[in-house]
Order: C-alpha cells, then structure tokens, then sequence
C-alpha cells in the first residue's frame, strides 16, 4: 500500500501543488523589503558608524591626545601625534584613522575618557578610491560636526548604561 | 512597371509589415516579460524587485537592454570566431520564425501552412543547434558541459513531447494549427487530456531551460552553462531567444490545449473580447505558471532529470497514446 501511496501522490503532483499554492499565498502578502535610499531601517542608539571627532560646545575641540584609542585600537589603526599647544594645553597634532583597517569594534569609543572620539550613526560613506578612507583631523573634526545633533542624542540615551 | 508594382513590391511590403506585426510585439512581450518575471518572483519572495527605472520600475528592461548593448564584446580566446557568432544569431533567429506559422485569431496567421504542428516541432528542434554551437565554439569548459547537458535534455523531453503532441493529433485528424484550435470549440483538450496537459508543460519547462530543468545554466557548477563566454549584444541575442522560445512554447500551449483564440465560454460577455486578447490572455497565463514554477520549485538533479525524462514521461504518454486511440476508435469519435 505504502508503494501505492507513494506512486498516487507523485503522479498526481500533490506536494508539488501544495507548494505552489503556497508561494502563491505568499505573493499578495505585504512585501518586507524598503526602498533602501528612500526609505532606511532604524538604527540602534549604539550603532557603531563612521567615526567623528567631537568638540565642546565652545569650539574647542574634546580630544586631549591621551592615547588611548591609539593603544586599544586592536586593528591599529589610529595614529596619534601630539605636542603642547600655544596656550599650554596637551593637543594633536595629527589624527588619523586608517577606515580601511578599522573593525568597527567600538573600543576607541569606550577608551575615550572625554567622549572625543565615538562611532556615528553614519554607514553611507563609501568612496570611489581608498586614499579618501584614510581620515584625517580635519575629516574627523568635520564628520563630529556634521553629525553632533545625532550623537550627542544617542549618547544621552546610553549614558544610564555607561 | 505596373507589373512589378503589384506582382512583386506590393507583395513583399505587405509581407514585411505583417512580419514586422509580429515580431514587434513579440519583443516588446518579451523585454516585459523579464520585468514581469522579477516582479512576480519578487512578490513571491517578498521583495519589491525593480521599481526605480520609470513608474513602478516599467523601464527596467529598457534600461537593462541598453546596459547590454553597451557592453564590451569579448571573444575568447581559441573560440570559433565565425560559429561563436552565429550561434546567438541562429537561437534568435529561430525563435522568431516559428512564429510564422501560428493562428492568433481565425485567419490571422502569416501562414496557414497544413504541417504547422510539424513546423512547430521542428523548428523547436533546431533550438539545439544554436546552444550546441555556442557550447563548442566557446571554447570553455562550462561552455561546453552546459552545451552537452542541454542538447541530451532537448532531445529527450522532445520525445515524449511528440507523443503528447500526436495524442492531440488523433482527436483532431490534421496538423493544422486552425484546425486544432477550431476542434476545441466543444471543448478545451485540457479538460479531456489533462494528463497530457500537464506533461506538455513540464516538457515545455525542460524544453525551455527553465527552472527546475535549467540545468544548462545551471549557476551553482557550470557559471552559465553554454553562454558562459558571451557578453553584450551576443548575449542580448541568446536572452532574447530564450525568452522569445518561451512564449513560443506557451503560445503552443494554448494552441494545442487551451484553445487559442477561443473564449472561455462561447456566449455573449466573453465572445465579445476579440479572440487575440483570449490568446494574449493565455499566453501570459502560461507564462505566468512558467515564473510561479521557478519561484517554488528547486532544480533537479541531472540524473532524476534524465530518469523523469525517459522513465516516467516517455511511458506515460505513450500509454496515453494508445488509451487515447483506443478510445477514439472504440466509440467511433475518430475526426473524419
């Protein structure tokens, strides 16, 4: 019987057919994707983006050239040079971040003891060439600017769990 | 003058523009059909698929042809110059005259030849011509392994398809395509010959090369399977061809089992609609089927594709065959 089983249900297509009804069923249900540049998914407040360097609300820029980053950084791939600055306080003189070596692991952030140097919520910065991946101050200094609003939000809204 | 006017140019520009009626549309049908194609597999896997190229993403096989064309033509190196370029051609080529021959409304066909079906399944024969050529000329490895997979599985599945196709024969006693779709006015050949039908479009599955029988291109151990060399307009020619053999097939489809031309039910709401839209209509309904199939069914083997082929569909249908003749003659329904 159990031949007779098996050779009906292959002749008559039935699994075949269940399987079309159910991508069938599947076509009219709404759809999961997004129009990804129009329409974007959430992120997370403790999205790990592009880098920024921040500043205080002075102007005056947070990093204290303490290192720390540079000595986490597991993947190497922070330089940091500094030197007193005119008015005596410790500055960099160079920063810069090698996004071509980066991981994305996140511990410069958690290294930072002024909250300089954080991961944005930024991930749209693909270039057409690797010399533009190479950040430097400047570049950083601008990314903090451009996207202060966001971070100093998300940090808010991590700092009960810092 | 006057004589060559109308014994000779007259003639041939009528010709032209009748040729042009067809193939037209027919390409037009076929760049919507891979758009149609991705939006239909893309709604049954919960995507959107295109929709940036123009409103709801309806230029998409514009843009897509365009791309093509624009491509670089690469010839490889050690390949038959002459027979790697005529072998997109040939596919193309037959996939458009075959259309000469079939019925879109009562009269209107380019020409209503007696051996239609015969032309039909010949020239769907020939289709291996092209993809061998391409295979070997190519001088690949992938090119050729998906050249020898396709050929072996054409041939097999036309087998059993010439079985189905004369089991459709005997109850309409010509080769006709007319004739065959005027033989359905009681009745669709579908209902009576359902089997049939159903093993007809498997066939015309493999036959196409489409999932789950593309094994030919199959991505995951031949790249592309026989044109695997080719780029740009080349290429263009073979997905044209391709796509083109595809609504061929399901054009012979509704000749031969959905009745053509002919309205669901032969009274007054649906024997207003002309009969090319009936014909339309079930074109894209068996094409539709074809891109339901893809998305639902994974590919097979090549062995249970070779075992399907002369194991289950060659005995059936010819046991279909016999029934079908027994029973014709049995009760005297043999067409006169």
């Amino acid at each position: 019987m159990a031949f007779l089983d098996r050779a009906a249900r292959s002749l008559f297509l039935t699994e075949l057919l269940g399987g079309m009804a159910l991508t069938l069923r599947y076509m009219f249900k709404p759809k999961v994707t997004i129009n990804y540049p129009y329409e974007k998914g959430p992120i997370s407040s403790r999205f790990r983006g592009e880098h920024v360097l921040r500043r205080y609300a002075n102007g005056e820029e947070r990093c204290i050239a303490c290192k720390l980053c540079e000595a986490v950084c597991p993947a190497l791939a922070i330089t940091i040079e500094a030197e007193p600055r005119d008015d005596g306080s410790r500055r960099t003189t160079r920063y810069d971040i090698d996004m071509t070596k980066c991981i994305y692991c996140g511990l410069c952030q958690e290294a930072c003891p002024v909250d300089a140097v954080v991961m944005g919520p930024n991930f749209e910065f693909s270039t057409e060439s690797r010399e533009e991946l190479f950040y430097n101050k400047q570049k950083l200094l601008a990314n903090g600017d451009r996207w202060e609003a966001e971070i100093a939000q998300n940090l808010a809204a991590e700092a009960p769990y810092r | 003058m006057a004589e060559f006017w109308s014994g000779f140019l007259l003639p041939l520009i009528i010709m032209v523009l009748q040729i042009l009626a067809i193939t037209v549309p027919l390409l037009v049908a076929v760049a919507f059909m891979t758009y149609a194609e991705r939006k239909i597999m893309g709604a049954m896997q919960l995507r959107q698929g295109p929709a940036i190229v123009g409103p709801f993403g309806l230029m998409q096989p514009f843009a897509d042809g365009l791309k093509l064309f624009a491509k670089e033509q690469i010839l490889p190196e050690g390949a038959n110059r002459i027979v790697f370029y005529v072998a997109p051609m040939l596919t193309f080529f037959l996939a458009l005259i075959a259309w000469a021959v079939i019925p879109f409304d009562y009269g209107v066909v380019l020409s209503n030849i007696n051996v239609g079906v015969l032309y039909l399944f010949a020239i769907s024969s020939l289709g291996v011509y092209g993809i061998v050529m391409a295979g070997w000329a190519s001088n690949s490895r992938y090119a050729f392994l998906g050249a020898l997979r396709s050929a072996a599985q054409m041939v097999s599945y036309e087998v059993s398809m010439g079985l189905i196709i004369i089991t459709v024969l005997l109850c309409v006693g010509s080769l006709n395509l007319t004739d065959i779709v005027r033989a359905q006015e009681t009745v669709w050949f579908c209902i009576p010959l359902l089997p049939m039908f159903v093993m007809f479009f498997i066939s015309a599955l493999a036959e196409t090369n489409r999932a789950p029988f593309d094994l030919p291109e199959g991505e995951s151990e031949l790249v592309a399977g026989f044109m695997v060399e080719y780029s740009s307009a080349p290429f263009a020619l073979f997905f044209l061809g391709e796509y083109a053999n595809m609504i061929l097939m399901s054009a012979m489809t509704s000749i031969l089992f959905l009745g053509g031309w002919l309205p669901p039910l032969p009274f007054a709401p649906f024997t207003w609609v002309p009969g090319i839209v009936w014909f339309a209509l079930k074109i894209a309904f068996c094409l539709f089927t074809y891109v339901w199939v893809r998305a639902t069914v994974p590919r097979y083997r090549y062995d249970q594709l070779m075992r399907l082929g002369w194991k289950v569909f060659l005995p059936l249908s010819l046991f279909w065959v016999v029934l079908t003749a027994g029973v014709l003659v049995t009760f005297g329904w043999l067409p006169k």
